[in-house]
């Protein structure tokens, strides 16, 4: 689904990924480990397409179009989606209308008329409950105010009405209490299907307590420096990153 | 022959054509003496540093438009708020236009400033009240000594408007380019509520000056609320001058949409009368082209415990231009005053300006004033967000001017004024955003 070759990529000049190479097949789960500053971050952003991040050299393939080609809006018509890390507050547009907004954009890139309001109104609902979203959150304002918690709800919320075909999550565990990251994790799990892949940025390894990964990544100074199943995030959570800084030699 | 001379050879002959013995002809008198001594603002003086009339008043108005003709309803239903039931009064190159127009003198008047002036019934009104609050200055003057029409409103005390009056100023001036002179006086009784839009709708290509002005006058626990709708085509400058006496415990507020009209200047003043007092300024400017709107605000607090809220924010495309002037004087008597003041602008291009000034003269110690200002871009982040969820970039920046304007709809008293303001809005930005805003 998502094939990344030797990805460079920089941020005002400044070097941030350094050769990534990275193969992700539909109905798998991806985890990116590694230290603050390394460019897990900043590899998501590159793969939803934000326009500060210049890409240098390399490729990202994904269902056999070069990404790099697209803008942001269009790479998520393909099916791409980022929950941030950082979700923007913007006052003055709830979050159903903000909904309806996002699924008419992508349903006019496709050719498609806007979804009927009652179509909209039980989409809406039966996502919500997935994600254990009470009724009064819809009609607030998209991310104002929002507790840590109820603003990475609201991206699984956004992810399960997209239904992408790769979902990066950005460090979606940081900020959320054990009750929280259960329910985000449960609404990640049951949107998983065999079309589907999943990629976990994250820096603890206690999300993956919940979210199961087929392979672990460690990423150091811009590159995947170490590959393995779900146990290395077990010896990473154990052993911190300086083994892993000593044995290839950082 | 210059504007201004024009002006002053076209009185006598203005005169004879209006009641010389009417006690309005002193005021009128006075006032054309004035204008000739001060002329028309420049840019030497400080409140107009940023906004030159010169192109404006360059055109060789017609000050005495000939009859019109009459206007089909169909033609400009477009420009009523016509989903609710209101009161209209509808002038045609400032002309009454009877068959547009639904007055009532039930209750409350809702009628015409010429039939208040020849009324012997409405003499104590004007002669308590009119010209009274308006001060002498050029462009307030050169319409008082025009004033002859405008929308009259006398809200009795202890009665509350049963629905909203409407105040439409329509210009046809196909032969020539045109200048009107509205003239508005709006008196609210004690514990009296009305709610009032008003708008200028040009229906030429020709020029067209309009230099309004309103007097408002809001008594004991009066609630006031003022809608004004700046959506001209772009021949269309006007200068709304406005100037509210607010009286112990009343409420007034003013909300400016501003999206049309070439040169738009509005001078909105307060003068605060009693204690405990609210005053809300709030405006939405969206611009583009070569646009101009200025907005020169005064709120002048000389007793305790009052308030006034300004919110205005402003969009600026192409090489428009902004000017926001909020001054706010509290007396040394004014102690307790909650005074506060905000302007925030997104610039949409390199070539768009906008000049903000706050000037606070403060000369109580014990009070709260707060002033902020800002000038900014859409942010980058918002936009990505917005766009890694598929919204297209126009879209999304469309989106994004819509939260940021959206605030001071809040405050919007009446639903349908609300979403025709919205639709403009939407409309502005040439977007669909997926819902209706």
């Amino acid at each position: 689904m998502l094939k990344i070759k030797n990805l460079h990529a920089k941020v005002e000049g400044l070097k941030i990924l350094k050769g990534i190479d990275l193969t992700i097949n539909a109905g798998e789960i991806h985890a990116i480990m590694g230290p603050n500053g390394s460019g897990k971050s900043t590899l998501s952003s590159v793969i939803a397409g934000k326009e500060e991040y210049e890409v240098t050299r390399g490729e990202i393939n994904f269902e056999g179009e070069e990404l790099t080609e697209f803008d942001a809006e269009e790479r998520a018509h393909k099916g791409v989606f980022l929950s941030f890390q950082y979700p923007v507050e913007i006052p003055g547009v709830t979050v159903t209308n903000f909904m309806r907004t996002v699924i008419n954009a992508n349903r006019q890139a496709k050719g498609l008329k806007d979804m009927p309001a009652n179509e909209m109104l039980k989409m809406i609902r039966d996502k919500s409950e997935l994600l254990e979203i009470d009724r009064k959150f819809l009609s607030r304002s998209l991310n104002e105010g929002f507790s840590g918690g109820e603003k990475k709800r609201n991206e699984i919320f956004q992810m399960a009405m997209l239904e992408p075909k790769l979902a990066i999550l950005d460090e979606t565990d940081s900020g959320l209490d054990i009750d929280a990251l259960r329910i985000v994790a449960n609404g990640v799990n049951k949107l998983r299907r065999p079309d589907n892949a999943t990629l976990v940025i994250t820096h603890y390894q206690r999300l993956l307590d919940y979210i199961i990964p087929d392979y672990v990544h460690v990423m150091l100074d811009g590159k995947i420096v170490k590959s393995g199943g779900k146990e290395l995030a077990y010896e990473l959570e154990e052993k911190g990153y300086d083994w892993i800084k000593e044995e290839v030699g950082a | 022959m210059e504007l201004k001379d024009k002006l002053l050879s076209s009185f006598l002959a203005f005169e004879e054509n209006v009641n010389m013995n009417s006690d309005i002809h002193d005021i009128r008198s006075r006032a054309i003496k004035d204008f000739e001594e001060m002329g028309f603002p420049t840019k030497k003086q400080e409140a107009w540093k940023y906004t030159s009339l010169n192109k404006v008043l360059k055109h060789d108005y017609t000050v005495f438009p000939k009859k019109h003709d009459t206007i089909d309803y169909r033609d400009v239903e477009q420009y009523f708020i016509d989903d609710i039931d209101t009161y209209k009064i509808v002038f045609i190159d400032g002309i009454y236009s009877s068959h547009l127009s639904a007055t009532t003198h039930e209750k409350i008047d809702a009628c015409l400033m010429s039939s208040a002036l020849n009324n012997s019934k409405y003499k104590p009104i004007i002669d308590n009240y009119f010209n009274t609050v308006a001060p002498k200055e050029s462009l307030t003057s050169l319409n008082t000594a025009f004033s002859r029409e405008g929308a009259f409103i006398n809200i009795p005390k202890n009665t509350m408007a049963d629905k909203p009056i409407q105040v439409l100023n329509f210009s046809t001036g196909n032969e020539s380019a045109l200048l009107v002179q509205p003239r508005n006086l709006i008196v609210v009784g004690e514990n009296s509520h009305v709610q009032i839009i008003e708008r200028h709708q040009s229906l030429t290509d020709q020029p067209v000056l309009t230099n309004s002005v309103t007097e408002i006058f809001a008594d004991k626990r009066a609630i006031v609320d003022y809608y004004k709708i700046q959506n001209d085509n772009h021949n269309a400058s006007l200068i709304d001058n406005t100037f509210i006496e607010q009286h112990r415990e009343s409420q007034c507020s003013v909300h400016t949409f501003s999206f049309g009209g070439n040169l738009t200047r509005n001078n909105l003043n307060y003068y605060q009368k009693g204690e405990r007092i609210d005053s809300t300024l709030k405006g939405i400017t969206v611009i583009g082209g070569k646009q101009h709107v200025d907005h020169n605000t005064l709120v002048h607090h000389t007793e305790p415990n009052c308030e006034s809220h300004q919110d205005y924010k402003g969009v600026f495309a192409g090489s428009s231009t902004g000017v926001f002037n909020g001054k706010i004087v509290v007396n040394k008597e004014a102690q307790k005053t909650n005074a506060f003041q905000s302007n925030n602008n997104i610039l949409l291009d390199d070539k768009a300006t906008i000049n903000s000034k706050p000037q606070l003269e403060i000369f109580a110690d014990d009070v709260k004033c707060s002033h902020g200002c800002t000038i900014g871009q859409l942010d980058d982040e918002a936009l990505f967000y917005l766009r890694s969820r598929g919204i297209p970039l126009k879209e999304a920046r469309a989106l994004l001017m819509y939260a940021f304007a959206n605030n001071v709809l809040e405050s919007v008293k009446i639903p349908e004024l609300k979403a025709r303001i919205t639709n403009i809005i939407a409309l502005k930005l040439g977007v669909n955003v997926g819902y209706s805003l």
